[in-house]
């Protein structure tokens, strides 16, 4: 893989969550009711972040869960190499919360959809909401962000790859292309 | 590590990575067990058989809410009210439900290597769920999922297994399965049930249960099948059980906080006193519901991506 770009330096990344704090407070007229859940892996820091965030601002404590949407995927059956499953950990009841789901990129919309089949399971929110850090287009589901930190017109040949310092040692994202 | 398997026959030839992956894909089945809805799509259109020539409830019905729980559909075949009462062999049973579009067969066998046959002749990945006096896998890696869970790790404990190891396919997957993960088995038994060379396994064999018991972490005891004994390997019930049997004094022999494990169904009174049975230290429920996760992360391993269609 082939780099191509810097889209986002640590800076960007904590700007742009800065922002999406911001908005999910404003939209949501503060925090009451309100849960972050992040998809594996990236969504997960992304989620502790915002609630980080979420608490410098308004001083109050949002309940972050961790979702794992392997066993929710369509593709299973065409992969070469099974997906691990991992824990789902969303140590609180979804039944009417406002839910943000937190994830690093938005692109076909699969991984998306999969994660509101796996929290319906769970429960039946009040409302669920999607923040991003990046949506890089080509969507095959309708399925779209009320929260992104940028957006990227990508091609499909090339990667948006996003390096957190919890998950990659570093901070930064990236486009590479496929060789 | 990735799966590679299209089968389980047993312990003796997995890894300890692989056991490893599927304890550890077992951990994420539990928490869907614990859901108000416990049920997620994975397995959808896929068929699960289960193929019992030998009685069982748990097992049979462990393995039919592991598929039900991954969405799967599951059928389930007990010889008595099939073709194989009008002589139909193992091979051409498994071939015509192979036929039907089985993705997975689970197998009872009252026959050692009935399902290493079966998996030679079918696409259908084959899960061992017992076969004769050889092994009982899904059993035994309940069993250490349980232990792992409860203290947090297999290596270096002492697992103390007492009964009838001879005749017990639980038993032979446990000595496996417990020894490659580092674990140090000691068994003990009448002499007539303890099998011929089996320190060649890497158990310690004791001969009476005090000195199985001493220090031990995990005591498993193992059910004496009262109808095989016909034969007479040992004088009575009563001998046995004051002998061999676990009760309140003797489990004192072991580390406080030690496992009292049994794999069902239990006869109460003689290989394991009732308040034994029921007291604070077995496991003995969380292995029926630990058997229905861990089964689930097989159907998942050996059902899922990268599988060719059979």
């Amino acid at each position: 893989m082939k780099y191509k770009a810097q889209i986002l330096d640590k800076e960007g990344i904590r700007r742009a969550l800065t922002r999406i704090a911001h908005e999910i407070i404003e939209r949501n007229k503060g925090t009451e009711g309100l849960a972050l859940i992040g998809i594996r892996r990236r969504g997960v820091p992304l989620a502790e972040r915002l609630a980080a965030k979420i608490l410098e601002i308004e001083g109050s404590t949002v309940p972050v869960g961790t979702l794992d949407i392997t066993l929710y995927r369509d593709d299973l059956p065409t992969l070469d190499q099974q997906p691990l499953v991992h824990r789902t950990e969303v140590p609180f009841p979804v039944s009417d919360k406002k839910i943000v789901l937190v994830d690093d990129v938005i692109y076909t919309g699969r991984t998306i959809r999969a994660a509101l089949d796996a929290l319906m399971d769970l429960g039946r929110p009040r409302v669920i909401q999607l923040a991003v850090l990046v949506d890089r287009g080509h969507r095959e589901l309708p399925i779209r962000a009320d929260y992104v930190g940028k957006n990227v017109p990508t091609s499909r040949r090339e990667v948006v790859a996003v390096r957190l310092q919890e998950t990659d040692g570093e901070e930064r994202v990236l486009i590479l292309e496929k060789d | 590590m990735n799966w590679k398997r299209k089968d389980l026959l047993g312990l003796q030839n997995l890894s300890a990575e692989e056991i490893k992956l599927i304890l550890d894909t077992a951990v994420p089945m539990k928490e869907i067990l614990g859901r108000a809805i416990k049920k997620v799509p994975t397995l959808r259109g896929r068929t699960v058989v289960t193929l019992f020539y030998e009685p069982s409830t748990r097992t049979r019905t462990s393995f039919e809410l592991a598929a039900k729980y991954l969405s799967a559909d599951s059928v389930n075949i007990s010889t008595s009210t099939s073709s194989v009462v009008k002589g139909e062999t193992l091979k051409d049973t498994a071939r015509t439900l192979a036929a039907m579009g089985a993705d997975v067969v689970i197998l009872r066998h009252p026959m050692a290597g009935a399902p290493n046959l079966l998996a030679r002749t079918i696409r259908a990945a084959v899960i061992n769920a017992g076969d004769g006096a050889h092994e009982h896998p899904t059993q035994a890696l309940l069993d250490l999922f349980t232990v792992r869970e409860k203290k947090g790790g297999l290596a270096g404990l002492n697992v103390a297994i007492i009964g009838d190891i001879l005749h017990s396919r639980v038993a032979r997957s446990n000595i496996w399965g417990f020894t490659k993960m580092g674990a140090r088995v000691r068994i003990c038994g009448p002499a007539t049930m303890i099998p011929p060379e089996i320190e060649a396994t890497g158990v310690q064999v004791c001969t009476r249960i005090e000195e199985a018991l001493d220090g031990a972490d995990v005591v498993m005891m193992l059910r004496i099948q009262l109808e095989r004994q016909q034969r007479g390997l040992f004088p009575s019930i009563r001998e046995y059980a004051r002998l061999f049997g676990l009760n309140r004094e003797r489990l004192a022999l072991a580390r406080s906080g030690a496992l009292v494990m049994h794999p069902g169904p239990i006869n109460r009174g003689v290989e394991i006193a009732p308040e034994v049975a029921d007291g604070i230290n077995s496991v003995i429920n969380e292995q029926v519901t630990n058997g229905v996760a861990v089964r689930m992360a097989l159907l998942y391993l050996l059902s899922g991506g990268g599988m060719p269609d059979a």
